[in-house]
Order: C-alpha cells, then sequence, then structure tokens
C-alpha cells in the first residue's frame, strides 16, 4: 500500500498554500497531492474570466508539472478520494487503492448546490465551478441567443455579464430581493443592477423558480408568478455545498456543520485530520461562532496554516478568524467589500454616495474602531482596511479624515502602525 | 537564490516635495500625474511622512492569492512581478497586500506595482534629500554564500554566542590553503580542533599551548615558504591567550614581522573556563575572580588595550573589528590577509560573551553595536603606510551607561564606577585621536 507523510487532497488556494507552508518546514517529508480534477491546479475564482474568453483555458495554471518535481511532490491527477478509514489513517480513492498517511488536509472545496426544482433532471444545463464547466460554458455561450442565469452571486453576475457581451439576451433570477445579497448592500446592488440593465440584461430579484421542462429552444422556466422563460442556455448558480462526500463509515466521525469544522489550528476533531478552504467551517473573527467564509484570501490563509500545523512549524500562530472581503468588476466598474456587511448593535454607518460619479463608499464603525467598509467605485487598499479590522486599530482620532479619504488614511495608518 | 536589493525609506529625511512620485508616473506611464505613481508618500510635516510601496515580500500574499497566475517572485531579482497578459482585473491582490503594495490605477482600471526599474529605480534617483535609498541588502551574504564553509557543521558554542559567525566568515575568506592555530579558549571549545578523533575545520588545524601560539604558527608558516608552497597562517586566538600569559611569545613575532595573521576574539575574560577575568576585562566588571559583594565591586584596574600595544610594533596591519559591523570586518580582514603575506597582521575582534557578560543570547549583536555607539570601543585601522584612522567614528556617542546597562556584569555599578568608565571612554578616544592625528600629519 502506498505510504507518504503528508496527503493534501484539493489543488486550489487551501491546497497549495498547504504544499508551500510544509515544504518551508519540511523539505523532505514525503509529500502527496491527490485531486479528483484531471488538470493542473487552477483557482476556480479564474473561471469567469476562461468564460469570457479573456484566459485561455491552458494560461491558468498555477504551478507546472516542474514545481512538483522541484518540490518532491508526488501529483495524482483525476482521482478522487472516496472514503476515509481514519483509525488506520488511510484514504480510500475512487479507483479502489489506499494511501496511508501521517497528517491529512482536506481541502477539497465546494460544488455548485443544485436547487431540488421539479424538473431539473429534465433539462439540459450548466454549472461553473470547474475548468471544464468554463470550456462548455464559453463554448455554448457563442450560440446562444435567449440566457436564463439563475443566482445573482458572484459566479452567476459574473456569467450573466459575459453573457450579455456574447450577445445573449440575459434574464437574472434571484430569491433574494436584491443581488449580490451577502456581498454588497442595497445601494451597491442598485448600481450593479443599473449597469446591468444598462446593457440590456433583464433582472428579477426576489423570484423564485417552481419548474424547469423542456422545450424546443432549450427550457421553459417558470416562476412563482406565474411567468415563463426560455431558455437555449441555463446557468445554475444558485450556492455552493462543500465537497464531504467521502465522509462516510469511519470518516463520518469528523465532526461537521454546513462544513468540516475545525479548531483555530484548522484541525478537524479527528486525529492527523485537517481540513480548509471552502470546504471547512472555521471561527469567525466576530464572534466565537465557526461560519463558512469560502473566499480566496481566507482559503489561502487556512492552508497556510494548516500546513504549518501539519508539518509542526513553531512559526504558527492561530486563525484570527475569517473576514468576508470580496472584490468585484462588472461593465468596467469596481466594487469591494471588507468586513461584516451588518451592523452591530450600537455600531454607526456613514455613506456617501455621489450620483454624478457612481461613487458610493459605506463605511460601519463600532467603538471606534472599522468593522466594515465598501465601495463602489471607490478605490482603496482592501488588505489595508482587513488589516484595520483584524488589529481593532481604533480610528475615532482620524474619523472624519478617514471618511473624507479612506484609502490615503488608512495607507497612513499602515505607514505608521505596521510598516 | 542571492539576498536582493530594496528600497528604503528614510522618513526624517523626506521634505514631502513629490518628486519620487512624478518621477515614477513619468517613468513608468508617460505622464507627471502623481496619482499613477507606484511609490505614494502620505502623511504631512507635522505628524511625518508616510509610505507605501511594494514591499516585494519574500512570502507575497498578493501572489497566493491571485487566482490567475498572474503574480510571481523572481528568483534571480526578488522582484514581483505582474503579467499584464494572465491579469483578469479581479482586484484580489489588493485584498492580499497589506502595505497597499499594489493598487489599482484608476486610469487604466488596472492594477500596478512597483517593478523595481530593473535594478535602477526612478524614485531613488529622482530624491533630492537622500530619504530614499537603494539598499544593497546582504552584499556579503551574496559573495560569500558560495564559498565552502570550512568549518565543520555544528559547532558547541553557548546559545547567542558570535564567535561562530566570527569562525565561520574568517575562514570562508581565508580559504582553503590555510593552517589554522586556534590555541586554549572559546574557539577550541566549540569544535575548531575536533571531537572523537576528527578535526572540526576542513583545513589543517593544531593546539598549541596559550604561550607559544604565535611562534609555532610562525614555524609552520617557515617550513611552507622554505618548500615554495604559499598557504595563509592564520591563528584564532582569545584575549586571555593574547594578552596574558601568550603575550611574550606574539609580541616576539611581531618583532620579528613574522608573515602570519594573528586575529584574537576578544570576550573581555576567560569565558571558557568559567569567566575568570584577563587583563582586557573592563574595570568594574564582574567575573568569577573579580567577584561583586560586600568588600568587593568588581575588576578595580582598567583593561589593557592590546591593538593600541600591536601598533607599537610597527605591524603590517592591525585594526579592530566588530561583529555588529560586519561590512567594516570584511574590508580589515582583505587587507590583513594581503598583509599578512608581507609580514604581522594583527586583527583585534570585540566579541560579545552572552553567557559571561550576562545578557539575553538574541541581544549579541545589540551588545556588540551599543559598545560601538558609545566609543567604548572604536573601530579603526593601523599600517606603516597609512597611519592610524578611525573606519567608522561616532561623531556623536550615546552616553556608556547605554552600553553599561545592556549586560548583568555591569549591573551592580555604582555612580563613582560609572563616572570612571565614561571618563575612560572619554580618554581612550582622545588618546586614539592624537594617534590618528599624528598618522595624518
Amino acid at each position: 500500500m502506498e505510504q507518504t507523510k503528508y496527503l493534501v487532497v484539493g489543488s486550489s488556494h487551501a491546497a497549495l498554500e498547504a504544499l508551500t507552508a510544509i515544504r518551508m518546514h519540511d523539505p523532505d517529508g514525503s509529500l502527496t497531492l491527490l485531486t479528483r480534477d484531471p488538470h493542473l491546479p487552477y483557482s476556480p475564482t479564474v473561471l469567469p474570466y476562461v468564460v469570457s474568453g479573456r484566459s485561455a483555458p491552458d494560461n491558468v495554471f498555477l504551478r507546472d508539472e516542474s514545481f512538483f518535481a522541484a518540490q518532491k511532490i508526488s501529483l495524482k491527477r483525476g482521482k478522487a478520494l472516496k472514503a476515509l478509514h481514519s483509525s488506520r489513517n488511510t484514504a480510500e480513492l475512487a479507483d479502489g487503492s489506499e494511501i496511508t498517511y501521517e497528517k491529512l488536509l482536506l481541502a477539497t472545496g465546494a460544488s455548485p448546490a443544485i436547487p431540488p426544482i421539479p424538473g431539473i433532471d429534465q433539462v439540459s444545463y450548466h454549472v461553473l465551478r470547474t475548468l471544464d464547466d468554463a470550456t462548455q460554458l464559453h463554448a455554448a455561450m457563442k450560440a446562444s441567443k435567449q440566457a436564463v442565469v439563475m443566482g445573482a452571486g458572484l459566479v452567476g453576475m459574473h456569467a450573466a455579464e459575459n453573457l450579455v457581451k456574447a450577445g445573449a439576451k440575459v434574464t437574472i433570477v434571484e430569491m433574494a430581493k436584491q443581488l449580490t445579497d451577502g456581498y454588497f448592500d442595497a445601494t451597491a446592488a442598485a448600481l450593479i443592477e443599473q449597469a446591468f440593465t444598462d446593457n440590456g440584461a433583464t433582472i428579477l430579484t426576489g423570484s423564485r423558480v417552481v419548474k424547469l421542462a423542456p422545450s424546443a429552444v432549450g427550457a421553459t422556466i417558470t416562476l412563482e408568478s406565474g411567468a415563463t422563460l426560455e431558455a437555449d442556455l441555463l446557468l445554475v448558480a444558485t450556492g455552493v455545498k462543500p465537497n464531504i462526500d467521502f465522509l462516510v463509515g469511519e470518516g463520518a466521525a469528523v465532526e461537521r456543520d454546513k462544513g468540516i469544522l475545525v479548531s483555530e489550528r484548522m484541525q478537524t476533531s479527528v486525529p492527523n485530520v485537517y481540513a480548509a478552504g471552502d470546504c471547512a467551517q472555521a471561527k469567525s473573527f466576530y464572534s466565537d461562532t465557526k461560519v463558512m467564509n469560502a473566499i480566496l484570501p481566507d482559503a489561502a490563509e487556512q492552508g497556510r496554516i494548516a500546513g504549518m500545523a501539519m508539518a509542526g512549524d513553531p512559526g504558527i500562530k492561530d486563525y484570527p478568524g475569517g473576514i468576508p472581503v470580496n472584490t468585484y468588476h462588472f461593465f468596467g466598474r469596481h466594487a469591494i467589500s471588507v468586513g461584516l456587511s451588518k451592523v452591530p448593535e450600537g455600531g454607526e454607518v456613514v455613506t456617501r454616495f455621489d450620483e454624478a460619479s457612481g461613487r458610493y463608499l459605506k463605511v460601519i464603525f463600532h467603538e471606534g474602531r472599522l468593522t466594515g467598509i465598501y465601495g463602489v467605485n471607490e478605490f482603496f487598499d482592501a488588505g489595508v482596511m482587513s488589516q484595520l479590522i483584524l488589529r481593532r486599530i481604533d480610528l475615532a482620532p482620524l474619523r472624519e479624515r478617514f471618511l473624507a479619504e479612506p484609502m490615503k488614511t488608512g495607507r497612513e495608518i499602515m505607514s505608521r502602525t505596521w510598516r | 537564490m542571492g539576498a536582493y536589493n530594496t528600497i528604503a525609506f528614510d522618513a526624517a529625511k523626506c521634505d514631502g516635495c513629490g518628486d519620487c512620485m512624478t518621477a515614477c508616473a513619468e517613468t513608468k506611464v508617460g505622464a507627471g500625474d502623481s496619482a499613477r505613481s507606484r511609490i505614494q508618500i502620505g502623511g504631512d510635516a507635522a505628524n511625518g511622512f508616510e509610505l507605501a510601496l511594494c514591499r516585494q515580500c519574500g512570502d507575497p500574499k498578493c501572489v497566493s492569492v491571485c487566482p490567475a497566475g498572474a503574480l510571481g517572485k523572481d528568483a534571480a531579482s526578488g522582484v514581483i512581478a505582474w503579467d499584464a497578459s494572465k491579469c483578469v482585473d479581479c482586484l484580489l491582490c489588493t485584498v492580499g497586500c497589506a502595505y497597499a503594495g499594489i493598487a489599482l490605477d484608476e486610469a487604466t482600471g488596472r492594477v500596478a506595482k512597483c517593478d523595481m526599474c530593473e535594478g535602477n529605480p526612478a524614485c531613488v534617483t529622482a530624491c533630492p534629500h537622500d530619504a530614499l535609498k537603494l539598499v544593497t541588502t546582504s552584499r556579503i551574504y551574496n559573495e560569500v554564500g558560495n564559498w565552502e564553509d570550512l568549518f565543520a557543521p555544528g559547532l558547541a558554542g553557548c546559545q547567542g554566542c558570535n564567535t561562530e559567525l566570527l569562525m565561520r566568515h574568517t575562514l570562508r575568506r581565508v580559504g582553503p590553503d590555510t593552517v589554522l592555530a586556534t590555541p586554549p579558549g572559546c574557539v577550541p571549545g566549540m569544535g575548531s580542533v575536533g571531537f572523537n578523533g576528527t578535526t572540526g575545520t576542513k583545513v589543517p588545524v593544531f593546539h598549541p599551548l596559550l604561550t607559544n601560539t604565535a611562534p609555532m604558527l610562525a614555524g609552520v608558516k617557515r617550513h611552507y615558504k622554505r618548500i615554495g608552497r604559499e598557504i595563509t597562517a592564520l591563528a584564532i586566538a582569545g584575549d586571555g591567550g593574547a594578552s596574558d600569559v601568550g603575550f611574550q611569545s606574539l609580541s616576539g613575532a611581531a618583532e620579528r614581522n613574522e608573515q602570519i595573521l594573528f586575529m584574537v576574539v576578544d570576550n573581555e575574560g576567560y569565558m571558557n573556563t568559567g569567566m575568570q577575568r584577563s587583563s582586557c576585562t573592563p574595570y568594574g566588571a564582574w567575573t568569577s575572580t573579580t567577584p561583586v559583594g560586600e568588600a568587593t565591586h568588581g575588576k578595580t584596574q582598567d583593561a589593557k588595550n592590546l591593538p593600541l600595544i600591536m601598533v607599537n610594533h610597527r605591524c603590517e596591519y592591525v585594526a579592530t573589528a566588530s561583529t555588529a559591523y560586519m561590512e567594516d570586518f570584511y574590508d580589515k580582514l582583505d587587507k590583513a590577509i594581503a598583509a599578512s603575506k608581507r609580514g604581522f597582521a594583527y586583527l583585534h575582534v570585540y566579541s560579545p560573551c552572552t553567557t559571561g557578560w550576562r545578557f539575553p543570547t538574541d541581544q549579541n549583536m545589540e551588545v556588540a553595536r551599543k559598545a560601538v555607539e558609545t566609543n567604548f570601543v572604536m573601530l579603526w585601522e593601523y599600517s606603516r603606510a597609512g597611519g592610524l584612522h578611525f573606519t567608522r567614528p561616532v561623531d556623536d556617542p550615546l552616553p556608556v551607561t547605554e552600553y553599561l546597562k545592556a549586560m548583568g556584569r555591569f549591573r551592580h555599578l555604582s555612580d563613582d564606577q560609572i563616572s570612571h568608565i565614561q571618563s575612560k571612554v572619554v580618554e581612550n578616544l582622545g588618546f586614539v585621536k592624537q594617534l590618528a592625528h599624528v598618522a595624518k600629519a
């Protein structure tokens, strides 16, 4: 049976950062990367740009074969984890083979969550999570005349923009009252909506799809209101669910809630098993509850901590807790959100909106400290703002200047505080 | 892979003129719009100027969060390079960077960052106040990093001791054609003479007595000279072995102008054998033979200034050095090696002892630096042609208490003792200055 000191499952940011962290401390310990994807490592975040044609599918890889050779990492592509036999530190693969490990990292990410809508199994639809999904959608998009996108999260919105630009008539259907719910507030969402409608898209927020059926064009979509839409291309982008199907049998002992529950060092409830990234549920920065914070920078951070913990690196520091951070480019504009969108009790919200330029800024303070900052077409350094939140820096003395010029003031505080 | 150059900012010298930003914008985007500069100076004269600039991090977060593989650290230059063709403008790099080192250029809608202008940054050239400097980091490391380390791995020094650094750097520089003499002291104690029948060096090494290091080495050198082989005859001795019982033979070898390089690692006592005082131990210092109690308060005599005595032998070359100033040390080592081909070369390196001086093990360099900054020790060099001159003159010395309070061996000092030491520092400085003055005249 194959043996490895470190087994990392998954091949995106959390897994890749873990590899780096392990090799920083242990240059020689046997290290295996297992991924069900047939391709070299890539980021799900780049896929909308593969769909649009901006990124060539063979030019998005984050590591090449020579990296794995140089780092002495055994790369197993196209091999899925099927089950976990944790009492004997063994992973069972879909092909029936087994690998024993000393330390295991589950960085298996997430997959599209398919809503249980009647008829969904009768129609053909696209999702967007893997490189193959992206190349298929890219190919289908060229021929599309009327497309429907279910779900107005960032994946759906990105794809919808691509479809609009490719010349299709696009309708976005979203259950929530606003689009990009959970990422941006109502004002920002309205700006985003305006950009889409200006470019010819139709946005149906507060709408639920109740039935899907095959039609001559492709699919007929029936809404709660009774209205119907015809689509030659249907994209389901209604959210994701963590990939944890392998937690069966003995693996079921790994405690989970929405995702795999992990400690501040990314350890699961089962010895020698760690988890990081979109499949993990870790501490929030704002409270002790564990949350899903499926964003790229957090996946990288969690992966790094997991790798350091697995290799026994004494330089490890506890995970401070995740804060939501998102950046979004749409029709040449950009939106950035850092921190909690919810206003904490006793918190204070300051907004500034210039209709002429479309610049929008929203800042949330609590006890003189920043808890969240949002901008549309108002650039600020999201990394600096994250640090202002994580370091709980008192902004009370600089409040007015910060509101007037958040980027400039943020940089000054950075230069003074953590240069 | 070596260490990399970096742009250093001295806020105290900046007057906020903005020339760096104009120069950057002109170089990078062909227009003097400072908003588009990759270096951003903020703040004001009242509260000080601040800098936002890519640090070219060793562990760059912008690279690790880039979903498109558009950012990468160049192993040769250390610059984090941005590949415009791969970038998808998602701005996630600005989330990763905590230093505002990569930011949106609103004119293009794309990110922009410092690329170090291929090693000749326009901002540094443009700065009229020397507030920006291109620092050549780790020149020594880059230069000697690939040379063979001629000591065995794993020397048994005390934690925080700087002598291993000194030994390894010296032997790398001197090179493999060397015969090394290490008389009793910390250097053989750390393993230069080896363990279990194998030597601790990759060059011939011998262990003379405290009393005969210099003449034995001189004999070895003369032998090699007779058979026509060019070698460097190097001694690494302690201050006890050189200034006390070994002094007579050292002085004799210097007087005969033997072609050897004699290096003294001065930790101001017999630290290897239990921290007894030597003639190099300074006034007031606690040692195991100058204890502190009701009747005694540390050493009652001033230290002998051995390097100045060696100057009076009119050696080919005499210099003092400190491990806090390695570039200075390297310059002197080069000169000493060259001088040892002509005659007697003497290097005196001040070497703080964590164990015997009683300071935390992470403070060695700081203590060594404080010694120089207070003029407690002075860095100078002497040659017959050039006379004596300071290599790192300290114009504005710190009070000697800054040095004394950094370690435990002076903790008991009375005010009188401190003022004695301070006056001795002034006197020693005046004495060396006179010699330097004489040399100049």
